[in-house]
């Protein structure tokens, strides 16, 4: 039998997988056996007497255990905070809270190996990403607001500000230390205290955060961090001495809040899901839009809520795309996050990784063509090959839900028109993404688009001066920037 | 009939050639008083209606007793116009708002009667027409001025060009202060559309008319049907419905019920909606109209560019 001759070009990717390894130290961290809550400027333990154990999703081994903040706790922290709300912190002058601020700016970035190394441990996130974007960002976060601590004045026009009084804040495992910042550096500069809960997943750079707030001499209960699982947030929500709800997560978990502070006088700003557009059009710098388009979804494991997890390809160009985004998938990286050459990292947990898992059966059912990088996986820990669905219907739950993982949704598309019916047509609207050349078609493209962030070609740039939030399901409130800072104050 | 074929001289007849004896006895023509929806005056699809009356209960008009069927219509109409308004030239906008300001003007004394039938004094009635004709004065300097006020240009740290702008949130469903007739449903709609965004408005229950006659003001000022839709009915019947539709984007409530306000807030979840209660604006005060009142009603939308950085000069804003 004759052998068909094949002229494609096939590209070699072993060389490519092949770096040795360099691994960052585990001994740059160091890491308690045992974490209790901070409340009132001390670490105390929980009246509830209960801990439970954080992991690192990675190798699934035991890093810590911390305490589980119960009912009496809340009101421990609540109270500290009320108290340094109305004895200390409304009271002091801006100029002097901007000071604390900063302090803490400089400290974290003092520490900031230690952070990257305990969050990438933690999280699972490759170390390039904690040391190289979540731990600087965090630190600019709180250098840029506490500048605005004695600024206030010029923040709204014909306007002042009061604060809110004791703000509870809950955040989700993806960016731990960074949502943390997001959070606490705007309430402060404001004039507000804090009640934190980090996620149960990620508490310890919070609680690493704690020691640097207690070593700042922060005023006892101007910030108090309390660990726990749902439960904990719930007390949070509904303790009837806190002021305002900051909520960066689910939506499902979002309209729970929105119903759950119906009937008070608290305030809310809702961080929430999204499904992010990617729209690729014919004209585009192919090569750039692909690296956008791979980092748009792959970064952090593709836990964030705006990456860009539907792709819109104009259809003269979707071979092409197509084509180039399996080539550069080839190339990934996926294993131990302390590596330094590692693109992708472990997912946060177990439960995370049935959410993805089961995602990928339901779009394989709904008829969607999946393709996976052909790496390797660790036997032990949470990971997940890098994946694209191509043949995807608009109508398919991979196209409408959030996965909240390493897995992309890609359709095509002839005109703008019809481009722009799509990316919309979803509850959410959080970020969108935009490829061309053209720069008339980039205004038309992001005046029409219904989302909070949108970036035209590029995608997940954050900045501490950029306000960050969404439209419709994805929540409302912004952070970040001079609009970051209406979430916490009432304009008088 | 023409002037010249009437005898002056005849006793009966005034200047204008009408019987004076005869106008005494002329039956009055009723205003029939519908509803708004989509640029159209039709009724209530439910055909239900509820008599509005003054305080010594007499009766003014038969009012439509709007259904939820009629709020959705509006939602279909408030939607289907929302592309074409928040995408028209914000000058654009602003003439047409001021545009309404002078047909109401020109219509004050229609309002001023209304406004005592509905229990005003004349006194009371002319400056309630002139604040509201003030406000949308005022409201149409706005529609294009609070982008440059309330935008900002963010100095991120990367090669990035960075700008926030703010942006009409979508339809809005917004019940009018109850208490009066013409300026609470004036100042809430006023900055509703001068942001862009469209709505449907449930008018005063007890004082209604203003509400309807308001809508032929606006049916003659240019403005696109759908932009603005006007029901009348029971606040406690449709509340739930403003709240809960899941293509409205917003709820404004001028409330003072707070277990009403409650249960709007509580059902806007549904779809994340945004929830604004002005119960204790008094809509007479200087202080009620304001471009928070607009922004209220905005995203912030920030949108990111890559700034190329050749030759190690570089450019930042």
């Amino acid at each position: 039998m004759a052998v068909k001759k094949n002229n494609t070009i096939k590209l070699k990717f072993d060389s490519a997988r092949n770096l040795a390894p360099a691994p960052e130290s585990k001994s740059a961290a160091k890491i308690n056996p045992r974490y209790d809550l901070f409340i009132n400027g001390k670490f105390e333990k929980p009246q509830s007497k209960k801990y439970f154990s954080t992991i690192n999703p990675a190798t699934e081994e035991k890093l810590s255990e911390v305490a589980e903040a119960g009912q009496q706790d809340v009101n421990n922290a609540v109270k500290a905070a009320r108290v340094a709300y109305d004895k200390t912190w409304k009271k002091m002058p801006g100029k002097e809270r901007a000071k604390y601020i900063y302090r803490i700016a400089r400290m974290i970035q003092e520490r900031a190996r230690e952070f990257s190394v305990i969050e990438t441990l933690d999280g699972g996130k490759p170390i390039r990403e904690s040391r190289d974007f979540d731990v600087p960002t965090a630190a600019n976060h709180f250098f840029y607001y506490a500048g605005w601590a004695d600024k206030l004045e010029y923040a709204f026009p014909n306007r002042n500000t009061l604060p809110l009084g004791v703000a509870g804040q809950i955040i989700p495992w993806n960016f731990p230390l960074l949502m943390a910042a997001w959070k606490i550096a705007p309430a402060l500069a404001t004039g507000n205290t804090v009640v934190l809960k980090p996620a149960e997943t990620t508490p310890l750079t919070a609680m690493k955060l704690a020691e640097i707030i207690q070593e700042a001499d922060l005023p006892p209960g101007v910030v108090n961090i309390i660990t726990g699982a749902g439960a904990t947030g719930a007390a949070i929500v509904n303790h009837p001495d806190i002021n305002k709800i900051a909520f960066t997560g689910s939506t499902d978990v979002g309209k729970i809040i929105q119903r759950a502070i119906a009937g008070t006088n608290k305030k809310a700003t809702l961080e929430l899901g999204g499904k992010a557009a990617n729209i690729i059009f014919d004209d585009a710098p192919i090569d750039q839009a692909v690296e956008g388009v791979i980092n748009g979804i792959f970064f952090n494991q593709g836990h964030v809520c705006c990456a860009g997890s539907r792709l819109y390809v104009q259809e003269s160009v979707f071979k092409t795309v197509v084509q180039k985004l399996k080539d550069r998938m080839e190339t990934l990286i996926v294993g131990d996050p302390l590596d330094k050459n590692t693109d992708i990292g472990a997912i946060n947990s177990r439960a995370q990784l049935d959410v993805i898992n089961n995602y990928l059966k339901i779009g394989l059912k709904e008829g969607a063509e999946m393709y996976q990088a052909s790496c390797s996986i660790p036997g032990k820990g949470f990971f997940v090959r890098p994946t694209i669905f191509t043949n995807v219907a608009q109508s398919n739950r991979i196209a409408q839900e959030e996965i909240f993982g390493p897995v992309l949704a890609i359709q095509s598309f002839r005109t703008d028109d019809e481009v722009i019916e799509k990316a919309n047509n979803t509850p959410f609207g959080l970020s969108a993404g935009v490829w061309t050349d053209k720069g008339s078609k980039i205004f038309n493209m992001t005046t029409k688009l219904r989302a909070g962030v949108v970036w035209a070609n590029t995608f997940n740039k954050f900045d501490p001066t950029s306000p960050f939030g969404g439209y419709k399901e994805s929540g409302y409130g912004r952070e970040g920037g001079l609009h970051g800072l209406s979430a916490y104050v009432n304009v008088v | 009939m023409s002037k010249s074929v009437l005898k002056k001289s005849s006793p009966l007849l005034n200047g204008n050639g009408i019987s004076n004896q005869i106008s005494e006895k002329r039956l009055e023509v009723l205003k029939t008083y519908k509803i708004y929806i989509g640029g159209q005056f039709p009724r209530t699809e439910s055909g239900r209606y509820y008599v509005a009356t003054n305080s010594k209960n007499e009766k003014l008009a038969n009012m439509c007793l709007c259904s939820r069927k009629d709020f959705r219509d509006a939602v279909v109409s408030a939607r289907g116009a929302f592309g074409s308004w928040s995408g028209r030239a914000a000058f654009n906008r602003g003439q047409i708002l001021y545009r309404v300001a002078e047909m109401l003007e020109g219509r004050k004394a229609q309002f001023i009667d209304e406004l005592v039938k509905q229990d005003s004094t004349r006194l009371q009635a002319e400056k309630e027409v002139n604040l509201a004709i003030d406000r949308l004065v005022y409201y149409s300097g706005w529609c294009d001025k609070y982008q440059q006020v309330f935008s900002s240009v963010n100095p991120v740290a990367s090669s990035h060009f960075n700008f926030s702008v703010p942006e009409p949130m979508g339809v809005v469903a917004a019940i009018a202060a109850q208490n009066n007739s013409l300026i609470g449903l004036v100042s809430i709609i006023a900055p509703i559309i001068a942001g862009g965004n469209t709505c449907i408005v449930l008018a005063s229950n007890s004082k209604p008319l203003c509400a309807v006659t308001f809508a032929e003001v606006l049916n003659s000022s240019d403005l696109p049907g759908g932009v603005v839709n006007i029901l009348t009915g029971k606040v406690a019947e449709l509340a739930p419905f403003f709240a809960d539709h899941m293509d409205v984007n917003a709820t404004v409530l001028c409330e003072p019920d707070t277990s009403l306000v409650a249960m709007a807030r509580e059902k806007a979840a549904n779809n994340v909606k945004r929830v604004f209660s002005y119960d204790k604006t008094d809509w007479l005060s200087a202080e009620s109209q304001s471009p928070y009142y607009i922004t209220d009603l905005q995203e912030i939308k920030t949108t990111w560019h890559p700034v190329e950085n050749i030759g190690g000069a570089k450019a930042g804003y």
